[in-house]
């Protein structure tokens, strides 16, 4: 199973088995991680599932569509490597995946 | 005092179907919404977009269900308090007062909370201490846009609101518009209309900055505003308004002593009653296990509180089940005449 690392605002590791198939907001909050509130539960609505993705895993991840960055607009300090985890969906490419959770999301 | 048997808290799709069940089993209510329309997160976050799974409705967007929904319960001539925030509960004598922001005070049998996620809040700037000038040189919705006449407005965000703001108080105003990014999420008409107006000096656009800080004492004398690349720019203004949409919070509920798990108010699943007497929670406020966040799951979930609500109101009456099709009792509420 792919391995995604979590890596909270308090600098706190978590290194999580998330099930191919699963975004890496699903893995998150199935395994209790703080700080990942996803309010519309996945649906691209909110901007409450905001992580920053580790520079180098950028350009291996799904290209973000228009809604995506609509909504990264209303996140919580956006920055160049920002994304949603509810539209990163965990597969074997993604092992080993790091992301950085912001100290808020809202 | 507004007495009726039921309030229901939230006038997304859950609520106001949970309206109609209420209707039609012979049960008032009213519903309090913090936004200024019904629908909540229909209408709030997904208008235009559609949704697939509706029973018997194969597709409709966020707006046509509200309204449809609405359509439903008109005989019931609902009263919604709208622009109204619930904050406090108090137990007097077996029944429920709820009083709002607007201070409006509601005496019930029972509550029904519909609440979704919380309610709908501006999203605030990332900036410590800033709340200090909300109200005063800070704002995050437009109430009087007299004040900004002949002043400097730094207008921060790339939705509609911010476009259609910057582009009207350009008339009378100095207008600088910061987006953190060269895309808007606004309509392209007002975008073009923005880089216009920017060619043509009547706005500044800054694009690929963010809030950086406030200066100033009690009221705000300048921004200073951060590029991708670093670099700061400090911006004389008067005003600044923030348009980055709306947050989701729960708000005073946390504190109504209700079972809360993960920002959810943990419900049974034979009437959806709270750890409380008398409250109720439905819809993607209330968690279960086996619990599924569709708009389908918010209407069993309130056709079964709607029930769980006649006790309370009409303790020594007993409910018979009927279906709408064939109980005389249930088309007579509907205005139905044959």
């Amino acid at each position: 199973m792919p391995k995604i690392t979590y890596i909270t605002h308090d600098n706190n590791t978590h290194t999580i088995d998330v099930q191919n198939g699963l975004t890496v907001m699903e893995g998150a909050v199935q395994n209790d991680i703080p700080g990942i509130d996803a309010d519309c539960g996945g649906g691209m609505a909110c901007a409450t599932c905001h992580v920053y993705v580790k520079e180098e895993w950028l350009d291996k991840l799904p290209t973000k569509d228009d809604g995506e960055e609509d909504m990264l607009d209303m996140a919580f300090e956006p920055k160049q490597n920002s994304r949603l985890s509810c539209q990163l969906i965990v597969s074997d490419e993604l092992d080993g995946l790091v992301v950085n959770i912001p100290s808020e999301q809202s | 005092m507004n007495k009726k048997d039921v309030l229901i808290i939230g006038a997304g799709p859950t609520g106001l179907f949970c309206a109609h069940q209420l209707g039609i089993i012979g049960l008032s209510c009213e519903i309090v919404d913090n936004l200024d329309k019904a629908g909540g997160q229909c209408i709030e976050l997904y208008p235009d977009k559609p949704i697939y799974d509706i029973p018997a409705i194969p597709e409709c967007t966020g707006e046509e269900l509200t309204n449809n929904l609405l359509q439903q319960i008109k005989p019931f001539n609902i009263k919604f308090h709208l622009n109204e925030r619930v904050e406090q509960l108090k137990k007097i004598d077996n029944r429920w007062h709820v009083r709002t922001s607007g201070n409006k005070e509601f005496d019930v049998a029972s509550i029904v909370i519909a609440g979704g996620v919380g309610s709908f809040e501006p999203r605030k700037f990332p900036v410590k201490d800033c709340e200090k000038f909300e109200g005063n040189s800070l704002f995050y919705s437009i109430k009087d846009k007299k004040i900004f006449k002949n002043k400097a407005i730094s207008i921060f965000g790339g939705g509609d609101t911010a476009l259609d703001w910057a582009i009207e108080l350009s008339n009378t105003s100095t207008v600088n518009l910061i987006h953190r990014r060269d895309g808007f999420s606004g309509v392209e008409s007002s975008v073009q209309k923005v880089k216009e107006l920017n060619d043509q000096g009547k706005l500044n656009l800054y694009t690929k900055y963010q809030i950086d800080s406030f200066l100033g004492e009690n009221k705000i004398d300048s921004v200073k505003i951060k590029h991708d690349e670093g670099e700061i720019k400090e911006i004389k203004t008067d005003y600044v308004l923030g348009f980055f949409g709306l947050i989701m919070q729960l708000g005073p509920i946390l504190d109504w002593g209700l079972n809360i798990n993960k920002k959810k108010i943990e419900v049974n699943t034979e009437n959806f009653e709270t750890n409380i007497d008398g409250i109720f929670a439905i819809g993607d406020i209330c968690s279960y296990s086996g619990k599924l966040k569709l708009i389908l799951s918010g209407f069993h979930e309130g056709a079964l509180a709607a029930r769980g609500c006649f006790k309370y109101a009409k303790p020594d009456e007993k409910l018979r089940f009927e279906f709408s099709t064939t109980s005389k009792a249930a088309q007579e509420r509907l205005g139905i005449k044959k």
